[in-house]
């Protein structure tokens, strides 16, 4: 059976006067893999935790495939789902907790088990069947955890954060691997996270929450290169956020109105280097730093504005130097400026 | 912890005597009473000048003491019954509602056992009268259950304290009902928690005297009160009999207790 859409409708959730979720509406579609991305308090927790029925809404609708599962308890809903800390059953071995969805599900133990051990194998754990949860890694008990949660055959897979506990090198293999599972069982994921970088990796769509609301809901591309909203902007990475007053346009770059989005990375020190005509800012160097891949600038421009630079390092400016109150022109091109919808600066 | 005291041969033999004269005073008058349950004589005597299992034979011939043997056990077990889920519940509302709501509640469970036992005895005589359910075993059964409950509490709470509510919720995405992850995810992790708390509140009506002196009568006399009263009445070996077989009950069963909980 394919794996449902899930769709919420207008769902709203309260905490005495703090609304966790303000009438949220999400389409999620067939297999797809949808990040819910926001800093911490922005509803994307309780978001996730009302569509697998741990959060009860005041309000919406929430659909799996056709059905209304609203009012439907957990333990009814036929979802995975990937705890923040695993929350792996300790008395048991890794094979008793993969098996114990299925022993819930009474079938025969002969059958259980082999389905829990081809699980485990999918998620590379063949060998660690009989092991104790205490003497797993971070990492093993990942594995752990999915394979659990998709042992089972499960309509749609949610995940809260589930990687936020492992080291960088192994979160970002990880990233990977739960992406190729996903894609192989093609099941519907909402998958929760507070770092863009690995939603950026993973999803099909990000939407981006902040105060219990969707700000923007694209595919990775448009969201990272034509946010939406302030917040967004200032979300996803290193933006400048500035009037079009502020900027110089040059050549045959048209004129300019509103407030314009700037990622870090797409300025040059150089005009031929911007990679087409565009706009121009003077300013002085405030502070600098070296971060490997890339230099890092802040630029104090007019009217005591800074502007974040991220300039690509083994090129001139290593050899050139910089210094602390260095006057530095910086280019952009066109087609990397972003107008923001409405909103004044403030 | 003997490093703290000077390097000395005198200030070492003489910690150790120290502790060994306090290991003594604490054990011997236990002891003594296993050499005087196996006198030939009518009388309490020690050392005894002969040697006879007559008191044994005569606590286990005697209706009286094996009715109120029998009352005790029962009362015993259903104590443990009773106390342990009351006390588990009450541990697993502490955890949850936290704060000052939880404070309020482990005071109020434990109360009984720093309240004189004396006072909860009278206490409990009248409203017990009040119920009419004076002499009845379940007038006892209270009275035991409401001093078996702080112990347990005291038992149970860092274990309840130690759990991850969150394993609950995984076992419910994974199929579970409320009963059914209580039962296969949460109470497993705390086995030998509950055992010590049913153990504790087992021995602590097993070990009660002063509410069973007030409150039970009758077919219903406790085994303690049973022996204070044949103290009062006559002074014969018979109660030697019996604190040796208690004492070594105990004794079993609290080794047996840890040697599980070694591995």
């Amino acid at each position: 059976m394919a794996s449902p859409r899930i769709a919420l409708e207008r769902v709203r959730k309260v905490y005495g006067r703090h609304v966790a979720l303000d009438d949220v509406s999400v389409d999620v579609r067939p297999g797809e893999f949808l990040t819910l991305l926001g800093p911490s308090g922005s509803g994307k927790t309780t978001l996730l935790m009302a569509i697998a029925g741990f959060v009860r809404p005041e309000a919406g609708l929430i659909r799996i495939g056709e059905a209304d599962v609203t009012r439907l308890p957990v333990n009814k809903r036929d979802i995975g789902i990937v705890f923040q800390n695993y929350a792996l059953f300790p008395h048991m071995s890794v094979l008793g907790n993969v098996e114990y969805p299925l022993l819930l599900r009474r079938l025969p133990r002969a059958e259980a088990r082999e389905r829990a051990r081809a699980a485990l194998a999918r998620t590379q754990l063949e060998g660690y069947e009989a092991r104790d949860i205490a003497a797993l890694s971070g990492g093993q008990r990942q594995r752990v955890a999915l394979a659990r949660a998709v042992v089972f055959e499960p309509r749609v897979l949610l995940m809260d954060e589930p990687l936020s506990a492992l080291d960088k090198n192994l979160r970002e293999q990880m990233q990977f691997e739960i992406r190729k599972l996903q894609q192989d069982l093609a099941i519907t994921t909402i998958y929760v996270t507070h770092d863009q970088r690995e939603a950026l990796t993973m999803s099909d769509r990000i939407a981006v929450m902040n105060g219990g609301r969707i700000e923007q809901l694209d595919a990775p591309q448009p969201v990272y290169q034509r946010p939406r909203t302030r917040f967004v902007a200032n979300f996803m990475g290193e933006s400048n956020i500035m009037p079009a007053a502020l900027v110089e346009p040059l050549g045959s770059a048209p004129p300019l109105d509103g407030t314009l989005v700037i990622r870090a990375e797409n300025f040059a020190l150089e005009r031929d280097a911007a990679g087409g005509d565009g706009i121009a800012i003077k300013g002085r160097v405030a502070a600098y730093a070296f971060r490997g891949e890339t230099w890092h600038l802040r630029l104090k421009v007019e009217g005591e504005r800074e502007l974040l630079l991220s300039i690509p390092s083994g090129k001139s400016l290593d050899q050139a130097g910089i210094t602390i109150g260095q006057q530095l022109t910086a280019y952009a091109a066109a087609r990397h400026i972003h107008r923001l919808d409405g909103g004044p600066e403030p | 912890m003997l490093d703290a005291y000077p390097e000395s041969r005198l200030a070492h033999a003489l910690l150790w005597s120290f502790g060994a004269l306090v290991l003594a005073f604490l054990i011997l008058p236990t002891l003594i009473v296993v050499p005087i349950s196996f006198s030939g004589s009518d009388m309490l005597e020690f050392p005894p000048r002969s040697l006879s299992l007559r008191w044994y034979a005569s606590f286990f011939g005697s209706a009286d003491w094996m009715a109120a043997l029998r009352t005790s056990l029962i009362l015993a077990g259903l104590t443990a019954i009773v106390s342990v889920p009351a006390a588990f519940l009450a541990c697993v509302a502490m955890d949850r509602l936290g704060g000052r709501l939880a404070s309020g509640i482990y005071t109020f469970a434990v109360i009984p056992s720093v309240v004189p036992g004396i006072l909860l005895a009278i206490g409990l005589f009248f409203v017990l009268a009040k119920l009419r359910l004076l002499g009845t075993l379940g007038g006892v059964l209270l009275g035991h259950v409401v001093l078996a409950i702080p112990v347990a509490v005291v038992v149970l709470y860092p274990a309840v304290r130690r759990f991850d509510w969150v394993q609950l919720q995984a076992a419910r995405s994974l199929g579970a009902g409320w009963g059914g992850g209580i039962v296969g995810i949460m109470l497993p992790q705390m086995v030998l928690s509950l055992v010590s708390a049913a153990l504790m509140a087992f021995l602590s009506s097993l070990d009660e005297a002063v509410i069973s002196i007030f409150v039970s009568s009758g077919a219903n006399t406790t085994l303690p009160k049973l022996m204070f009263i044949s103290l009062r009445d006559q002074i014969d070996p018979t109660i030697a009999a019996i604190s040796t077989l208690w004492t070594g009950l105990v004794v079993a069963v609290v080794l047996l207790f840890a040697a599980r909980q070694r591995p």
